[in-house]
């Protein structure tokens, strides 16, 4: 039998794997929107699970309305990442440091 | 079934939707030359919006069943949002001319912020506080990498984007821990499930949810995108980025920990008081070794969050209401100090951002140079301003809630930061004259910046206006 434990341990999974993504990848951008995909979809398992073991509709409600604002926020993040790449020809986590810090 | 009482309620947030979206369809088929009109329908736009905030907008209660809150403490922090957020937008045209970036979608993505911002500080849902968190800061991503030809302004919007985004993504899996373990997301309701015992998913819960709302307001230890994006994005948009969203996030940070976590008060006091002690330090010995005035307003912007949360930390009515006049003052003191800024461009009209090039400012521009040390001594919280009433008001609220400790440590660290608020009035009074500033041009700005002298100097006079409103609007949260 498959309880509530077993959808907040995979979700918990998830969302660590998503805020780990996001420190350690040195890699490229890219990479860092998928984390970020993943962190909010960790937070759909959770909404979804809590939704349905409550009996409570509030939850799912609640991650459909995450699905549309993760849209948003990932249409956003692409067209920064546009401008950045004209400007500097790369997205190489690493060179973005014309700032310190 | 939707009421029209409930309409009523949401009119600023109504008014500004309909003039955002009548403005951004003169934009896009009147093309950018009408800029300088849309900014100033913009202002227009928020100065109705500030005037439909009369009557039920702040007194109705709660609508559509329970998603939103318009009380007091709503319409405080709405003045003071729209306020912010009007200045930033009559100071930008002259500022992006110069930088070939006079777009007509400048004040229109303010207006969408300050829909989201209005929204923040009247939730008393979680699902209206994420829905409007998420609009201010999509604008403000936007917003942040607004000069796209400039490369820190375009690193400026991808940084704070990536880490906005990972904010938001913490707060939302505390949401849904808190959503999971109390079954409500309103936050009466969580309130009640608090009142019964804290389980140890809610505790999760309330530290994601407060880890994410401290990323927004910038408070440490999750401050690290402040100095950058401060610095790279255009200074207009720096000067809206330290006021409004400010006051916004914190609004619903003091509506989040008092009306949704009230019960658990003595778990999130425990964190407030280390958020605000370490803003406090880092916002004071981070500043000192800067040599961009844009990333040294941002340490101050941090240093000053950490003094706002102390009345906070308090969690008496005395001290949310020190924390809303906190605000109030604070952004004016910062507003001035943008202001400032925006007038230090060079002999071709460029802008420069050294605090080496403010040497000598004295001799050359008096008026300037006076406003600059105003502010300067005002946000260090030296007596005759009305910045010391504000640190004053805080400590007060935390002496009589029992947080001694945390006051004395607050007024010690507040000395360091006075070091370099010092430093740049020495260097503008006492230093060798550096190459001297273009003539300051619009008049629109120097009547702002005298008015936010003005403020500062003679606010005393403010005050038992400021004393009873700040106290209607935190009476309203308890």
């Amino acid at each position: 039998m498959i309880g509530l434990q077993h959808y907040l341990v995979i979700s918990a999974i998830l969302f660590v794997m998503g805020v780990l993504g996001i420190f350690i990848n040195r890699k490229n951008v890219i990479i860092i929107l998928m984390a970020i995909e993943l962190i909010l979809l960790a937070v759909n398992i959770n909404l979804v699970a809590f939704s349905a073991f409550l009996g409570d509709l509030v939850g799912q409600v609640f991650a459909m309305f995450v699905l549309t604002v993760a849209a948003g926020e990932a249409a956003i993040g692409l067209a920064i990442l546009v401008i950045y790449f004209r400007g500097r020809g790369t997205i190489a986590v690493d060179d973005v440091n014309r700032m310190k810090g | 079934m939707i009421e029209t009482a409930s309409l009523l309620m949401v009119m600023p947030e109504l008014v500004l939707t309909a003039g955002g979206l009548v403005l951004l369809m003169v934009a896009a088929y009147a093309g950018d030359r009408t800029t300088p009109a849309v900014s100033w329908a913009s202002v227009g736009v928020l100065i109705a919006a500030a005037l439909s905030l009369n009557g039920l907008p702040t007194t109705g209660g709660s609508a559509f069943d329970g998603l939103y809150q318009a009380d007091a403490f709503a319409g405080f922090a709405k003045v003071l949002i729209y306020l912010a957020a009007a200045v930033s937008i009559i100071v930008a045209p002259r500022f992006f001319a110069q930088g070939g970036a006079l777009r007509a979608e400048y004040p229109i993505l303010i207006l969408f912020a300050c829909i989201g911002m209005g929204m923040m500080v009247s939730s008393s849902d979680l699902l209206t506080l994420y829905v409007g968190l998420e609009m201010n800061s999509l604008a403000a991503y936007v917003l942040a990498s607004f000069m796209r030809q400039d490369e820190r302004s375009s690193e400026a919007g991808l940084k704070y984007f990536v880490l906005g985004a990972l904010a938001s993504g913490i707060l939302l899996y505390g949401i849904s821990l808190l959503y999971g373990f109390s079954g409500t997301t309103s936050f009466g309701g969580i309130a009640a499930a608090l009142g019964d015992g804290v389980s140890n998913g809610e505790l999760f819960g309330m530290v994601f949810v407060l880890s994410g709302l401290a990323f927004k307001i910038s408070a440490v230890p999750f401050h690290m995108w402040t100095p950058d994006v401060y610095e790279g994005a255009p200074t207009p948009v720096t000067a809206f980025f330290a006021s409004a969203p400010k006051v916004a996030a914190l609004g619903l940070t003091i509506r989040v920990a008092i009306e949704a976590m009230g019960p658990a008060g003595m778990a999130w006091q425990q964190i407030v008081i280390f958020v605000a002690l370490t803003s406090i330090l880092l916002g004071a010995v981070a500043a000192i070794g800067q040599t961009n005035i844009k990333r040294l307003l941002a340490y101050s912007s941090i240093n000053n969050i950490g003094f706002a949360l102390v009345g906070l930390a308090a969690g008496t009515p005395a001290g949310v209401a020190a924390t809303m006049s906190y605000l109030a003052i604070y952004i004016v003191m910062t507003l001035g100090s943008f202001l400032c800024v925006l007038q230090m461009r060079d002999k071709d009209g460029n802008p420069v951002e050294t605090i080496a090039s403010l040497s000598g400012l004295s001799q050359s521009r008096k008026g300037l140079a006076a406003c600059f040390a105003i502010f300067m001594f005002s946000l260090a919280g030296i007596p005759p301003l009305f910045g010391f009433w504000a640190k004053f008001l805080v400590f007060d609220a935390a002496v009589a809630a029992g947080l001694t400790g945390l006051a004395v440590f607050g007024i010690a660290a507040s000395v360091i930061g006075a070091f370099y608020y010092l430093k740049i009035i020495k260097t503008i009074y006492f230093d060798e004259p550096a190459a001297e500033y273009a003539p300051g041009g619009s008049k629109v700005e120097g009547v702002i910046m005298t008015a936010c002298a003005a403020v500062v100097v003679l606010g005393y006079l403010l005050n038992p206006f400021l004393d009873s409103v700040s106290a209607a609007a935190a009476a309203s949260l308890f």
